[in-house]
């Protein structure tokens, strides 16, 4: 079964991908994204502010939305929140359907529409000092194109 | 009412939430701003500049124009940065 969490701790990309398909044989495709904080810029910490209960009813609307547009078996949205260094993994998205084509494009879909309307905020962390991430024109634009 | 502060917003008010009641002259998001500006230089800071600021009311996204009442709650941050 898929699960739509919000969590402090880690998660394993295997296991939420095997619970997408545990105990069916109608799947014949998952597609994962895995977001991961990256370490370029001397980058030393990364943290995850989370508007919990607004954020996990978004996701939920959103994966309703893309089930709606695709016929998707199964969905998995699990966020993390809290302090993060680079390396670490930050968000989970998998898609099971029958064919490729429906969950490669609900998992973009979903990615797309997490960047630019669930409610977390990063803080980054240098040697120079923490800042608030701005938002980039171009996560607007790639949400954009669902309309 | 409940209101909520995220991110800069939260660091530049000096906390997270707040229960305040809602004067019976106050409808909207925009009229609750203006109000609260005038209780301290926090928010005066923390509202400073609008095009950087969104709402939510009831965990809905929406504008300065949204309407409020006493048992909503109500949440300022900047635009969003997930995933």
């Amino acid at each position: 079964m898929g699960a739509i969490r919000i969590q402090l701790e880690d998660f394993d990309p295997g296991v939420e991908i095997a619970a997408l398909t545990q105990g069916r044989t109608d799947v014949g495709a998952v597609a994962s994204f895995v977001g991961i904080v990256r370490g370029d810029d001397a980058l030393e910490a990364m943290t995850l502010e989370a508007y919990e209960s607004f954020a996990l009813r978004e996701i939920t609307a959103h994966v309703a939305e893309a089930k709606l547009r695709w016929p998707l078996l199964d969905v998995s949205v699990i966020h993390r929140a809290g302090r993060l260094t680079p390396g670490a993994r930050i968000v989970f998205v998998g898609v099971a359907s029958m064919h490729r084509g429906d969950s490669f494009r609900a998992a973009e879909f979903l990615m797309d529409y997490l960047k630019t309307r669930a409610p977390f905020w990063k803080l980054e962390e240098k040697s120079s000092g923490a800042n608030w991430v701005e938002p980039r024109g171009t996560d607007d634009e790639a949400a954009q194109r669902w309309k | 009412m409940k209101l909520l502060y995220f991110a800069w917003v939260r660091q530049k008010i000096g906390r997270s939430e707040e229960d305040i009641p809602l004067p019976a002259n106050i409808s909207t998001v925009g009229a609750l701003m203006d109000m609260l500006v005038k209780r301290g230089p926090e928010y005066a800071a923390a509202f400073n500049d609008v095009s950087r600021l969104r709402t939510a009311v009831n965990q809905i996204h929406g504008g300065f124009d949204a309407t409020i009442t006493d048992s909503d709650e109500i949440a300022f941050f900047p635009p969003v940065t997930g995933g």
